[in-house]
C-alpha cells in the first residue's frame, strides 16, 4: 500500500456523530406539539387518548409474548418494542377497506386492524399456521421471508387498480410493511419498479429500526432510505417513527394519494428496535449501550403521555386505567395461550388445497394408519 | 393441580439443547411475582433473563450458578400457594419426574435417565422428558411370548447399546467395541460412553477402533478455529518476520516490579511486558492496528488486545477491550483474569469478538517461535516464544543470557515489509531495554 493511501483510511473511534436526521415531526420527544408545513393532524381529545391507549396496550401485549417465550410457551417472538408509534400511527391511518401486507413484527398494526392478538401467537407457539382470514380483516398473513410481501402487495395493488377501485376519495389503498434490511432485497426493489410503472395504489412503509438483525443501517445504504424512491419515480418521505402523530399524518396522506390514483409512496419511519431482533438474538453483541440509551429518550409512549399531561387532556386516573386495561389484556392473552390445544396430527392435511387432492388423501390415510398403530390411540 | 410447580429450562432460541445458569436473581424463600426476572441464563445464542412463570414463593433451586443445564431440566420450584400452610412435598420433587418408568422394550430411554435430577449431558442431546411419554406400539396378539431368556453376551456380533447411546458414541468418536457395558445384560450405557470420553486426558491413548484409526467429529471450537484459519490464510496474504532479542533487562524489570508493594501478589509474566511493548509500538505505528474492509482500511484508535489461550475446549482468543486505557497494573490483572476465565471455559462471546491485535504465547509450550495465522479481521499477530538461556554476544563476549524469539505475521495488503519490520524492531527494542523505551516513547 502506498503511503498516500493512508488518507483513505478512516478512524472508527468517535467518527459517527451523525446529525439528527431531517424528518417530519409533529410531537417532540419532550411532548411539545410542533407544526409542519405539509402535514397536520386534527384529533379530538378522545382520539389523542385513544392513541395513547393503543400504544400502551400494544407494548404490554408484546412484553407478555416475550415473557411467554422465555417461559417456554412460545417457540419464538419478534418484539416490536420501540416501534409502537410507527405501527399504531400507520395502523390507525388505514381505512377499513385498505389492505395490509405485514412482516412478522406488525403486532401493533394487527391490533389496530381489530384482530385478536391471540391470532399470531398460534404461529409463534407452533400450533397453527397463522390463523386469521386475510380477506376478513384485510390483513395478510405474517410473512417471514424478508421483503416477499412487498411483491404480493404490489400485485394486489395492481389488481385493485384493475378493478377500478382507485381514483376517488373513497378508493382503496394497499400498504406493505418491511424493514431497513429488506430494502436490500431484490423483491423490494422489484416491487418498487412494478408499482411505479403501473402506478399501483400502494404505500411502502419501511420501519427503519436501524438494524437488520445485527447489520447496521450503514451496511444497507449510502443514502437515506426514503431518497431511494426518487430513483424509482415516486415520492419518498421520512417521518419520525417514534412520533405517532407524524406517522399518522404522513401515512394518511400517502394512502389518500394512492387511493386517488396518484401511485406509490415510500415512507421511511425512522425508529429503533429497543429489544432483540427476535428472542433468539442478543443485541448486546452488536450494539452499544449508549446508543440504546439515546433512543430511550425518544420513547414513543413517554412523549404522548407528556403531551396529554401538558395539555391537561388526561389525568393520573386515566393513565392508571390504561395500565390496568393493558395488564388485564395481557393476563387474558396469557391464559388463552396456555390453553391453546395442540393441533391434531391429521389437521396437517386440512388446508393444503381448497378442494383436496387424491395424493393428499392417500397420504392422510397412510398417516392415519400409522397413528392408529400406537396403543391407546383411540383411532 | 400441584401446588409446587417446577419450571424446566425452556429452549430459549430455536433448537438449543442447553443453557448455563449465569446468575440467580431470586433465592429460596423469596416471594416472587408473575413475570419477575428470576434467573439469567446464557445459551449459545444469547444471555437472557427468564421471567417467573408463576407467582408464589421459591421453594427450591436445583442448579447452582455456573452449571450447564439441559433444556427440559427443572431449574426452580415455585410454591404457587405459599399462604396455604406447609406443603406436602417441599422436598425437591425433581425425583417425581424420575418416577416415570419406561418399559425397557421401548428402547428409547435407559433406566435412571428419565428423571430431571440426572447428570447433565454436556455434549449432544440428552433424553428428553418427553421421550418417556412415547406410546408403545400395538403388538400383534400372536403366540404367547417365549419365556424371557437372557442372551449370553458372547453371541452378539456387536456390542449391546441402545440407539441413542450409539448415536452419542458416534458423535463423541467412541468405539463401542472398546467399552465394557455396565447396563442390563452387559449393555453399554450413556454413562459408559461418557466416562470413556473423560478418561483419556492424555491424548497418547485414544481409543482406536479395529482399523487403528479414530474419527473425531469436527465441531464446536475446533470447527470454528478451522473455519477462521482457512478464511484468514486464504484471504489475507501473510508475511512472517522473526526477531531474536536479549530480554535480560526485561526479566530484571519484572523482578523489580514484583517487589513493589503495589504489585504484591500480582501475577507478573514476561507476556505482560510483551503486551506493553505491543501497545507502545502500535502507538508509533497505528496502521498495524487496523483491518481490511474491501474499499477501506479501518485504522483503530482503540486496541482490543487478544491473547490466544489453549483451553480444554481448544484454542480460543479472548480479547481485552481498549487496553490503551489501562495502567500496567490494570493490564496485568485483566490478562490474568482473561486467562483464568478462558481456562474455566467461561469466556463470554463478547470477549471473543472485536479483537484488533493478538499475541500468541507459544513459549508456554517450550517452543521458540512459529508463524502465526492472523485472526480474521486483524492485520497483525505476534508469537512470543520461550524465554531461555542462550549463548549471546554481550559487550564483545559470549555470555549466557535469557533470550526469546518473536514472530510477527502481518497482512501484506495493509502492512509493507518496512512497516512490519519497524514495528517488530520496536517491540524488540522495548524488550531489550523497557525502561529506556518507555522513557523515549511511552
Amino acid at each position: 500500500m502506498a503511503k498516500g493511501d493512508v488518507a483513505r483510511a478512516r478512524t472508527t473511534r468517535g467518527a459517527k456523530s451523525a446529525p439528527a436526521p431531517e424528518f417530519v415531526q409533529l410531537l417532540t420527544p419532550e411532548g411539545e406539539r410542533v407544526d409542519h408545513p405539509t402535514y397536520a393532524v386534527d384529533f379530538t381529545d378522545e382520539e389523542y387518548r385513544g392513541l395513547y391507549r393503543d400504544l400502551v396496550v400494544v407494548r404490554r401485549l408484546d412484553a407478555e409474548a416475550t415473557a411467554l417465550q422465555r417461559q417456554g410457551e412460545l417457540g419464538l417472538w419478534a418484539s416490536l418494542l420501540g416501534q409502537e408509534a410507527a405501527q399504531v400511527g400507520s395502523g390507525r391511518a388505514l381505512r377499513v377497506h385498505d389492505m395490509v401486507f405485514p412482516t412478522y413484527r406488525e403486532h401493533g398494526v394487527l391490533y389496530c386492524r381489530g384482530i385478536d392478538p391471540i391470532m399470531p401467537l398460534g404461529l409463534f407457539r407452533g400450533v397453527d399456521q397463522g390463523g386469521w382470514d386475510p380477506n376478513q380483516f384485510k390483513f395478510s398473513m405474517y410473512t417471514i421471508v424478508i421483503g416477499a410481501q412487498t411483491l404480493h402487495a404490489t400485485g394486489y395493488a395492481m389488481g385493485v387498480a384493475k378493478d377500478g377501485k382507485v381514483g376517488s376519495p373513497d378508493g382503496e389503498a394497499v400498504i406493505a410493511y418491511f424493514g431497513d434490511g429488506a430494502t436490500s432485497q431484490g423483491d423490494v426493489n422489484e416491487a418498487f419498479v412494478w408499482s411505479s410503472v403501473f402506478n399501483a395504489p400502494i404505500v411502502f412503509f419501511c420501519q427503519n429500526n436501524q438494524y437488520a438483525i445485527s447489520e447496521p443501517l450503514e451496511r444497507q445504504t449510502r443514502v437515506p432510505l426514503f431518497q431511494r424512491a426518487a430513483g424509482f419515480g415516486f415520492p419518498g418521505v421520512r417521518v419520525d417513527g417514534n412520533d405517532v402523530l407524524a406517522v399518522y399524518a404522513v401515512t394518511r396522506d400517502a394512502l389518500d394519494n394512492a387511493r386517488q390514483g396518484q401511485g406509490p409512496t415510500l415512507i421511511e419511519a425512522y425508529t429503533y428496535r429497543m429489544g432483540a431482533h427476535t428472542t433468539s438474538d442478543d443485541p448486546t453483541r452488536y450494539r452499544i449501550a449508549s446508543e440504546v440509551e439515546a433512543w430511550q429518550a425518544k420513547d414513543p409512549i413517554k412523549r404522548v403521555r407528556a403531551f396529554l399531561e401538558k395539555q391537561k387532556l388526561a389525568d393520573s386516573a386515566f393513565f392508571d386505567a390504561v395500565d390496568e386495561e393493558a395488564r388485564a389484556q395481557a393476563v387474558h392473552l396469557r391464559e388463552r395461550v396456555l390453553a391453546m390445544p395442540d393441533p391434531q396430527p391429521l389437521s396437517l392435511f386440512d388446508h393444503v388445497y381448497a378442494e383436496g387432492s387424491p395424493l393428499l388423501d392417500e397420504q392422510r390415510e397412510q398417516f392415519g394408519a400409522y397413528l392408529a398403530s400406537f396403543e391407546g390411540s383411540g383411532h | 393441580m400441584t401446588r409446587i410447580k417446577e419450571f424446566p429450562l425452556p429452549d430459549l432460541g430455536e433448537g438449543l439443547a442447553e443453557g448455563e445458569i449465569l446468575k440467580w436473581l431470586v433465592g429460596v424463600g423469596d416471594t416472587i411475582e408473575l413475570n419477575q426476572p428470576i434467573v439469567e441464563v446464557e445459551t449459545a445464542k444469547a444471555a437472557v433473563e427468564i421471567p417467573a412463570k408463576w407467582a408464589g414463593q421459591v421453594s427450591a433451586i436445583f442448579h447452582a450458578e455456573g452449571e450447564t443445564v439441559e433444556v427440559g431440566t427443572p431449574i426452580i420450584a415455585i410454591d404457587t400457594d405459599p399462604g396455604a400452610g406447609p406443603a406436602d412435598q417441599l422436598a425437591p420433587s425433581a425425583e417425581s419426574l424420575a418416577a416415570v418408568t419406561v418399559a425397557p422394550a421401548e428402547g428409547m430411554v435407559e433406566p435412571g435417565m428419565t428423571g430431571g435430577g440426572r447428570t447433565p449431558v454436556l455434549v449432544g442431546y440428552g433424553p428428553r422428558n418427553g421421550a418417556a411419554k412415547r406410546r408403545a406400539r400395538v403388538t400383534e396378539p400372536a403366540a404367547p411370548a417365549p419365556p424371557q431368556q437372557e442372551k449370553p453376551a458372547a453371541t452378539v456380533d456387536r456390542p449391546l447399546a441402545k440407539p441413542p447411546v450409539r448415536k452419542l458414541a458416534k458423535d463423541l468418536g467412541v468405539d463401542l467395541f472398546t467399552l465394557t457395558g455396565t447396563g442390563p445384560n452387559g449393555s453399554i450405557t450413556r454413562d459408559d460412553v461418557q466416562q470413556a470420553v473423560q478418561r483419556p486426558a492424555v491424548p497418547a491413548a485414544p481409543s482406536f477402533g479395529p482399523g487403528r484409526e479414530q474419527r473425531i467429529p469436527v465441531k464446536g471450537v475446533r470447527k470454528l478455529t478451522a473455519a477462521n484459519m482457512v478464511a484468514s490464510a486464504f484471504t489475507a496474504p501473510h508475511v512472517t518476520e522473526f526477531l531474536t532479542v536479549d530480554v535480560t533487562r526485561s526479566m530484571r524489570a519484572l523482578d523489580r516490579l514484583r517487589e513493589l508493594p503495589d504489585w504484591r501478589g500480582v501475577r507478573v509474566s514476561p507476556l505482560l511486558l510483551v503486551a506493553k511493548a505491543v501497545l507502545v509500538a502500535i502507538k508509533r505505528y497505528p496502521m498495524v492496528n487496523s483491518s481490511w474492509a474491501g474499499d477501506d482500511i479501518v485504522v483503530k484508535e482503540y486496541v482490543n488486545l487478544g491473547i490466544a489461550a489453549a483451553t480444554e475446549r481448544g484454542l480460543i482468543v479472548p480479547n481485552i477491550k481498549d487496553v490503551g486505557r489501562l495502567t500496567l497494573r490494570e493490564l496485568a490483572d485483566a490478562m490474568s483474569a482473561l486467562v483464568t476465565t478462558a481456562k474455566e471455559g467461561r469466556t463470554s462471546p463478547a470477549d471473543m469478538t472485536g479483537g484488533t491485535f493478538t499475541i500468541t504465547n507459544v513459549g508456554v509450550f517450550g517452543v521458540d517461535t512459529g508463524t502465526p495465522i492472523l485472526p480474521p479481521g486483524e492485520a497483525a499477530i505476534l508469537a512470543f516464544g520461550a524465554v531461555r538461556e542462550m549463548p549471546w554476544v554481550h559487550k564483545g563476549k559470549i555470555k549466557p543470557r535469557p533470550v526469546t524469539t518473536l514472530g510477527l505475521s502481518f497482512d501484506h495488503r495493509i502492512i509493507d515489509g518496512e512497516l512490519g519490520s519497524k514495528f517488530l524492531r520496536d517491540i524488540g527494542v522495548f524488550l531489550s531495554d523497557p525502561e529506556a523505551a518507555l522513557l523515549a516513547w511511552g
